[in-house]
């Protein structure tokens, strides 16, 4: 199993959830974060004072799937989020050893 | 008082123009409270909520026979007395002349002006005041600087027959200053620089971003303020006449004039026109009309106001320059705009709107009434700060005036109050005495 990590701009997530779904993803965590990458921050003014905010607000989204899909999920979520522009975000993916339902105690890919 | 008939129209819009200048004081506890950072909003409003409890009882103690009491004939303060505002219940209004409306209702007018000018000077000292050293500043200040200054400018002396007594020295030289844009703005704007000379810098100052934490909040306090700035010019007629129309559609012209004058400022030399520029705009040109609004035609408040927001603008930039973290520049936007406001009327101010008002020089009145303007100016700016400067080292060197480095870092809210503006995680307990 791999869990696929998402740092989106905010105003994309509702197309890459849209794109997830329809590729088959059933389920989501998606919270919100700051940080910055090569965009860096942008300038603020006020009253004629400059500001510099390096952390920008992203969102970041996380995704459990199967091994076996988990490249074509990737390329899902690439597709849906980029702009093109600098600062459209990463993916990446980590090794799950286990996952457990709550509610039912089902363990391993089925509790995907 | 004699053939005197109350006025029940301008008694109804004298009392109506209080409450609109009262409202004045909350709007800017939301205009100076939206400025600062989270870790603060709660002092900042708090500062101007506690100078309405502490002037009122003031005023009511000594301060409007100081400011507007005659009995001591003097040009410099009203009159001494403990009196409690018991003995003028029946009277009527007396300020150069008998006004057909009740002392009282003349007392609480001028009380709300006496309590927003002493909550101007804390945006100066954003973050950094002890709460209780801002309590006893507020009670000294009214009393050494605001009362007799207002005596100066708005005491036009007790007026029996055509003999008047106890006018004051700016009001008696014919320093025309309509609703205070001397008494009130240059007046807390000069305190405002005084205090942020005595309290020093914040914390980080030009280094640690201090930006606004609610922009919302700044707006809802520029729009109290505007709406309540009508019972400040247009009730400062002391009647519900065409001196209080002209008043009222010159503060509203200003102020749209100042919005724009600010905003092409921000977009010329940021790229950006920002919210608080709007806010600030609107501020500015209230407060530049505020001496004008009775002496000028309304063409020459759009200048007015439309200069006014150009000046300011590029005014509260001067506190970089200089160094002095006059923190939600109080100097840029009332010292500026009231001196800028109160010389207006030396160019515009003309007899044709006004039958006491006064032709300044673009009405063929030469310089006479520029000069007279600019000895308002230059007394009232060089009293406060003088008086304020030793007012704020009496306090720090007595009681202290500024919060310690550690509490100062950890926020003013949480040790001046206990409180905090915002709750962001709710892991607490309590509710009853711990």
């Amino acid at each position: 199993m791999k869990l696929i990590t998402a740092i989106l701009k905010p105003f994309k997530l509702d197309e890459v959830k849209d794109a997830l779904q329809a590729a088959g993803i059933t389920g989501m965590t998606v919270s919100e974060a700051s940080g910055f990458g090569r965009q860096k921050g942008h300038t603020e003014v006020y009253r004629g004072a400059e500001y510099t905010v390096d952390l920008v607000p992203k969102v970041r989204l996380e995704v459990l799937v199967d091994d076996a899909d988990a490249a074509a999920i990737v390329d899902v979520i690439v597709k849906a989020a980029g702009t093109g522009s600098i600062g459209d975000g990463k993916v990446w993916t980590t090794p799950v050893d286990q996952v457990v339902r709550v509610r039912t105690g089902e363990r391993g890919t089925d509790a995907i | 008082m004699g053939d005197v008939v109350l006025n029940s129209g301008d008694t109804a819009f004298i009392l109506i123009s209080s409450a609109l200048v009262l409202l004045m004081t909350p709007g800017l506890a939301f205009f100076y409270g939206g400025m600062v950072r989270t870790k603060s909003v709660l002092n900042m409003m708090m500062m101007s909520m506690v100078t309405i409890g502490i002037v009122s009882i003031l005023w009511v103690i000594y301060g409007f026979e100081l400011a507007f009491g005659y009995k001591a004939e003097s040009a410099w303060y009203g009159n001494f007395s403990l009196s409690g505002l018991g003995g003028v219940v029946d009277d009527f209004t007396n300020n150069g002349g008998v006004y057909p409306i009740p002392m009282l209702v003349f007392a609480a007018f001028q009380l709300m002006f006496a309590i927003i000018t002493p909550a101007l000077i804390s945006g100066a000292i954003a973050d950094r005041a002890k709460f209780v050293s801002w309590g006893v500043f507020v009670a000294i200040w009214s009393t050494v600087v605001y009362f007799p200054v207002a005596h100066w400018v708005f005491a036009f002396g007790n007026k029996v027959g055509d003999v008047v007594t106890g006018t004051g020295y700016l009001a008696g030289k014919g320093v025309q200053d309509f609703a205070g844009g001397t008494a009130v703005h240059i007046n807390a704007g000069a305190a405002g620089l005084a205090l942020a000379i005595v309290l020093g810098k914040r914390i980080g100052w030009r280094k640690d971003p201090m930006r606004p934490h609610s922009l919302p909040l700044v707006m809802l306090g520029a729009a109290l303020l505007w709406f309540g700035w009508f019972g400040f010019n247009a009730g400062s007629a002391l009647g519900a006449n065409g001196i209080a129309g002209l008043a009222f559609l010159n503060t509203q012209v200003a102020a749209a004039a100042a919005v724009i004058g600010w905003l092409l400022v921000e977009k010329v030399r940021n790229g950006h026109a920002t919210s608080l520029g709007g806010a600030s705009g609107a501020v500015a040109g209230l407060v530049a009309i505020t001496p004008a609004c009775a002496f000028v035609a309304p063409w020459a408040a759009v200048v007015i106001g439309f200069i006014a927001g150009i000046l300011c603008a590029l005014a509260v930039s001067l506190k970089y320059k200089f160094g002095f973290d006059d923190s939600l520049d109080v100097v840029g936007v009332h010292l500026v705009g009231g001196i800028w406001g109160s010389l207006a009327i030396g160019f515009f101010g003309t007899s044709v709107v006004n039958s006491i008002g006064l032709d300044g020089l673009f009405y063929g009145g030469g310089t006479a009434l520029l000069g007279k303007q600019a000895l308002g100016v230059a007394l009232v700016a060089g009293y406060s700060f003088i008086a304020t400067l030793i007012i704020g080292y009496a306090i720090e060197k007595t009681i202290g005036f500024r919060i310690t480095k550690d509490a100062e870092i950890e926020g003013i809210d949480l040790k001046e109050h206990a409180e905090s503006a915002y709750e962001y995680a709710s892991s607490s307990r309590g509710g009853a005495n711990l």
